[in-house]
């Protein structure tokens, strides 16, 4: 799941950074991810997981770093992706 | 602080990228059905457009300043009045931050370029402070 994550914010996330340097709780706002690119990072990891993320998980903390990336998908029993 | 302000810049190419790869989804999440529809140009909707509606939203949450509190995006509405000007309608949790933090009714200007792909807004409200 770690890489997974890492490519679809590198893919989608527009950062002006590569991603694979950045470590697992660095903040992806301060390195450059919009809140646009938060959106499409959000939709393109519900394609690769299949799942949705619900209302209340839309905040700017879910999307903040890698790991809390991995934390909402294990909350949304995200497996390996699709 | 008398004034809550918040301004927003996005690329154009960005809702275009958005579009492509994500479609009907990325609308519906995004935006509400009424501003798709002020949105469409020849039958799609117009990513300038869009972008400058996006740039409202998110002006608008740094006014709304929501901390940890989860934020729809569709919680946020541009509308346009009859003569034209934009506004903000705000429901559920954006209408809620509105009220815990007594902010005046939000005004809004945005606007987009047709040559250099980018899209801005300002968002400026009254605290109770100032008024």
């Amino acid at each position: 799941m770690p890489d997974a994550i890492r490519t679809i914010i590198q893919e989608h996330g527009r950062m002006p950074v590569d991603v694979s340097t950045l470590p697992d709780d660095a903040d992806l706002y301060a390195a450059g991810m919009t809140s646009h690119a938060s959106v499409n990072v959000m939709l393109a990891l519900e394609d690769a997981f299949d799942i949705e993320f619900p209302d209340h998980m839309l905040k700017r903390s879910v999307f903040e770093s890698f790991a809390e990336i991995r934390a909402a998908l294990e909350e949304l029993g995200a497996g390996a992706p699709a | 602080m008398p004034l809550r302000v918040g301004i927003d810049l996005l690329d154009v190419e960005e809702v275009e990228e958005a579009l492509s790869a994500h479609g009907e989804r990325y609308l519906a999440r995004v935006f509400t059905p009424r501003e798709v529809e002020d949105c469409r140009a020849d039958g799609a909707p117009a990513p300038a457009r869009l972008a400058a509606r996006f740039a409202a939203k998110e002006a608008a949450v740094k006014v709304l300043r929501p901390g940890a509190v989860a934020l729809p995006w569709t919680s946020i509405e541009v509308e346009r009045a009859p003569g034209g000007a934009p506004g903000l309608r705000l429901a559920g949790a954006a209408a809620a931050l509105a009220g815990d933090a007594a902010l005046g009714p939000l005004a809004l200007s945005f606007t987009h370029t047709h040559t250099r792909g980018l899209a801005a807004a300002i968002v400026v409200a009254e605290t109770p402070a100032s008024r």
